[in-house]
């Protein structure tokens, strides 16, 4: 199995106002970082410009980033074992502070590539429910295993 | 604490074996019977001994490697090797249990938002301790991250460090305790007036997350 990540921010200002323009730098070294760092297996695209962002129904203030790993170690060494580490501390100056879940993980068969909307089912679901086997975080994290046991498990919505 | 780490740290009380620990653990690396036994100052077939009841007593690791660096056959036969556990001991007389605590406390900055007062706190934190040691005995900045646990070394012109001396609060609230780290050694550097070095964030796996620029390693500081 193969471990999915979604995470979204919702942004201060439009992606097209100078307060932005740090974050639009970042992207590009640090997509290298991530589709070089051991574990990464495939990570959502709109467009071959790393500033190409996933294209979605949910509104245009609400960045969305989708990968697939191949374990909770690889994925955690990338988010905080790398120069990833450094823009996620500058995350205030551009994306607001959220009290809800902003990050959510999920199993998924080696060779699926998740969709957006089941990502963001996935989401609603630890947001309604709490982490589960079937959407669950770093924190309160649920091995594969886990997640196998329950028939419903591979897909919540399609 | 439990008694299993004080059964632990009961087995150092054999001076060899403190030699052959403090060794291994500063490697950084698998390490071979035969370089052990030589730091130590010690035979053999003694250091090996003293080895195998470090790794009895849960503090080391061994494993078998090739110490040729050659593969297949010509390489050698693979010989035992070892390293330092990543699992934490720790003994306090009375038991005291801060871990949890600082658990908690780091929850609650995360709800509360609290990163930049933390960051501030750790800052003037790291000052305090600093100007407390720099008065104490001229140390320096090598000696005082080597004084607090983190296990400084060289490389490339940085002073990393092979430990993380908040290991388990980094794991559970990385973005806050590294943060915080950052700002410590930030206020570390203030109290110590060495304004030449910057700390900068440099992540890896399995090390300290904070780094120092070259103008740390290449005044007197002698890295080991």
């Amino acid at each position: 199995m193969h471990l999915a990540q979604l995470n979204v921010a919702h942004l201060r200002e439009p992606l097209d106002s100078p307060a932005l323009t740090g974050f639009l730098d970042a992207l590009a070294p640090i997509y290298q970082v991530s589709d070089a760092a051991p574990g990464f297996v495939w990570r959502m695209k709109e467009g071959d410009a790393p500033t190409d962002l996933i294209q979605h129904d949910y509104g245009p203030m609400l960045v969305v980033n989708l990968s697939v790993w191949e374990s909770r170690e690889t994925l955690w060494n990338f988010v905080y074992r790398s120069a990833h580490l450094e823009v996620m501390r500058r995350r205030r100056e551009w994306f607001h502070r959220i009290a809800e879940p902003y990050t959510v993980m999920w199993w998924v068969p080696e060779g699926h590539l998740p969709s957006v909307g089941d990502a963001m089912a996935r989401l609603t679901l630890l947001r309604a429910q709490g982490p589960g086997p079937e959407a669950f975080t770093f924190k309160d994290f649920y091995e594969s295993s886990d997640a196998a046991c329950l028939p419903a498990a591979a897909e919540v919505t399609k | 604490m439990t008694s299993d780490d004080l059964e632990s740290m009961s087995v150092l009380g054999d001076p060899v074996r403190r030699a052959l620990y403090r060794f291994v653990a500063g490697q950084g690396r698998d390490v071979g019977r035969n370089e052990a036994a030589e730091a130590a100052g010690v035979q053999r077939t003694l250091a090996a001994h003293h080895l195998d009841k470090l790794v009895e007593a849960g503090l080391l690791e061994s494993g078998f490697k090739r110490l040729s660096g050659r593969a297949g056959p010509g390489g050698g036969r693979p010989a035992k090797v070892y390293r330092r556990v990543r699992e934490e001991r720790t003994v306090s007389l009375p038991p005291r249990d801060y871990r949890t605590l600082a658990l908690v406390l780091a929850e609650a900055v995360d709800l509360l938002g609290g990163e930049e007062k933390a960051e501030e706190a750790a800052r003037r934190t790291g000052a305090r301790l600093a100007a407390g040691e720099a008065g104490a005995g001229g140390r320096d900045l090598v000696e005082v991250l080597r004084g607090r646990g983190y296990e400084p070394y060289e490389e490339d012109g940085r002073l990393r460090s092979r430990n993380c001396p908040f290991h388990v609060l980094a794991e559970s609230h990385p973005l806050l305790v590294c943060s915080m780290n950052l700002a410590l050694c930030e206020g570390i550097l203030a109290g110590l007036g060495e304004t030449g070095v910057t700390a900068v964030l440099d992540p890896r796996p399995g090390e300290c997350c904070v780094a120092f620029t070259s103008a740390a390693t290449s005044s007197k500081n002698n890295v080991d």
